[in-house]
């Protein structure tokens, strides 16, 4: 049962951020749980993605356990999920472990299914209560926090990037191969990616969003150019991802995404109960917006009441500065 | 076409969340509830493929208490043919003991497609859909926002990390819908009418235990009250002074 198995996940060859914070929590879960329990991390990709798995044990991992198939070089559905469950299976695990990321939203639940162990999704929180694993997670696009406990031998559970801040625990790590179960039933046939560097929303440590406050598409070359400077990705507010302005990919609340970064600016955005229900938990809020009594304000950690045209380019200039500086 | 649409009775995403007495669910009182918003999209699918083929059924599936018989009117006003409740006093919170239910009901019934919305705005698995389609056997694609069939064959566009990928895949299928797939049609008074007298099977959902126990449900800290630090640009250095040396965020 002290064993805990954490699913990394890569791109291009190279480990994600969200891996080492699922390594982190996988560790400090097995010692939680006493017993002296190996973490194990899964990391699978195309042939050579070894040499990115060498480094898991500065944060905890004891073993790193590697899957290469030419299929695995992206997220693949089935094959993730037969090879992360037979290694799962094998292992006597209590726990495994995976990012709540778009990826591992797709595979925790093929994972539990194949399990058969109960799930907890998207957690911003593990522990362990009478030899029993617990996860808090944001419900209800974060209007409510629900405390979950789960009764398996074995679970499996989806962690919120950015919420498991890694810290160092030095580890053996010592890379070992195992097999790759490539099966697919879904076959892709093309993939069309966006912009080079776009960060996803979800998993970003800065956001930037937009509302209707920017009062036109065209504006938010406003908003891409403050994130470029901040390295943010850019997000949206339901208003105008219903209004055609940018893609729902972006949207940040209830019915898009819930987000927890680090910085969260919100530029023309009233702050309407679904969305702050996305975006509350971001560490620090910024909120530029002309009406000083916007419900914005109410969560925002610094306000800047004005005109989000003179004041955002200035932003941008600053943030420019300050970091060159 | 035979085509499953599941479906989730959730709470309006406007609803001011208040805890009800036993600490661990939602006050329901005065709560408006309706169909999950992204099941919507799944339900409109399901119609138009239906139509496209020129006939077939398209069946509502709802696992819940008995007010969730109004949450699969709503999908037969739209014009599906009939549904099916699966009756549980309550929503577990293991999704995989509902994702069982749901596999036991749709294991025999001959449907070419599944259909689900991408996660229900309550709960926010994203679990169900794809833990159906790992218990039916069937491939399983998330969060598709275009779909095109082919004799017996499914293109589908999916929203993956950093753009988006073109899958292709044999029916019958599982997909769980994203928004954007389609616009969700209101239902006409006519289709209301129709919906009154459209068969609903009502039975007990083959839930087994849940093995997943809400200990408790709060509201979220309130966040220390912020402070507005001035109007117009100047203000500005001194919120990135702050950024960088109180909130340590630049």
């Amino acid at each position: 049962m002290a064993n805990v198995l954490a699913v990394t996940e890569q791109r291009d060859g190279a480990l994600r951020k969200t891996s080492r914070e699922v390594v982190w929590a996988a560790r400090q879960l097995a010692d939680a749980l006493g017993g002296g329990g190996t973490v194990d991390a899964l990391v699978l990709g195309a042939p050579g993605v070894d040499a990115a798995g060498s480094k898991l044990g500065e944060v905890g991992a004891d073993r790193v356990l590697v899957a290469e198939d030419a299929s695995f070089a992206r997220y693949a559905p089935d094959g993730y999920a037969a090879t992360a469950a037979a290694v799962a299976k094998a292992g006597g695990y209590g726990a495994v472990l995976v990012a709540a990321t778009a990826g591992g939203k797709d595979l925790a639940p093929r994972l539990a299914a194949r399990l058969d162990a109960p799930l907890a999704s998207d957690v911003t929180g593990v522990g362990i209560e009478g030899g029993k694993l617990t996860a808090t997670r944001p419900v209800y696009a974060g209007k409510a926090i629900q405390l979950l406990r789960l009764d398996a031998p074995l679970a499996v559970v989806s962690l919120r990037p950015n919420t498991f801040v890694p810290g160092s625990a030095a580890r053996g790590g010592a890379v070992s191969k195992v097999a790759a179960s490539a099966v697919s039933r879904v076959t892709v046939r093309e993939v069309k990616a966006a912009e080079q560097g776009t960060l996803d929303v979800a998993e970003a440590s800065v956001v930037v969003s937009g509302g209707r406050g920017l009062k036109g598409p065209e504006h938010f070359a406003l908003i891409e150019n403050l994130a470029k400077a901040l390295g943010a990705a850019v997000g949206a507010s339901r208003a105008v991802v219903d209004a055609g302005w940018r893609p729902h990919a972006e949207q940040v609340g209830q019915t898009g995404k819930t987000v927890s970064p680090q910085l969260y600016v919100a530029v023309g955005i009233s702050g309407a109960i679904q969305h702050l229900a996305g975006m509350r938990t971001a560490k620090t809020i910024v909120a530029i917006n002309k009406d000083k009594d916007a419900p914005i304000f109410q969560v925002a950690d610094y306000g800047v009441v004005g005109d989000l045209f003179e004041i955002v380019p200035r932003l941008t200039d600053e943030v420019a500065k300050a970091k060159a500086g | 076409m035979k085509i499953a649409v599941c479906i989730k009775r959730v709470p309006d995403t406007e609803t001011r969340v208040r805890i009800a007495a036993d600490g661990a669910s939602i006050d329901e009182s005065g709560v408006k509830f309706i169909v999950g918003p992204y099941d919507e999209f799944a339900v409109e699918e399901a119609l138009q493929r239906r139509d496209q083929a020129g006939g077939g059924e398209v069946v509502a599936v709802a696992l819940g208490p008995d007010a969730a018989q109004e949450t699969i009117r709503s999908a037969l006003a739209m014009g599906a043919d009939r549904g099916v409740l699966l009756k549980a006093d309550r929503i577990p919170a293991d999704a995989l003991a509902v994702a069982k239910a749901l596999a036991a009901e749709l294991k025999d019934g001959g449907y070419d497609l599944v259909l689900f919305g991408k996660m229900a705005v309550d709960d926010y698995h994203h679990a169900v859909g794809p833990m159906t389609a790992e218990l039916l056997g069937l491939p399983c694609v998330t969060a598709v926002s275009k779909l095109a069939l082919e004799g017996g064959k499914g293109v589908a566009e999916r929203e993956i990390e950093g753009g988006l990928e073109v899958v292709e895949f044999a029916l019958p299928a599982v997909l769980t819908a994203e928004k954007g797939l389609n616009t969700p049609r209101y239902p006409a008074l006519k289709g209301i009418m129709a919906a009154k007298k459209k068969p609903v099977e009502v039975k007990p959902a083959a839930l087994g235990e849940s093995r997943v126990a809400v200990q408790s449900l709060a509201l979220p800290p309130e966040r220390k009250a912020g402070r507005i630090l001035g109007e117009g640009p100047d203000v500005v250095p001194e919120l990135v002074r702050l950024l960088r040396t109180e909130a340590k965020v630049l």
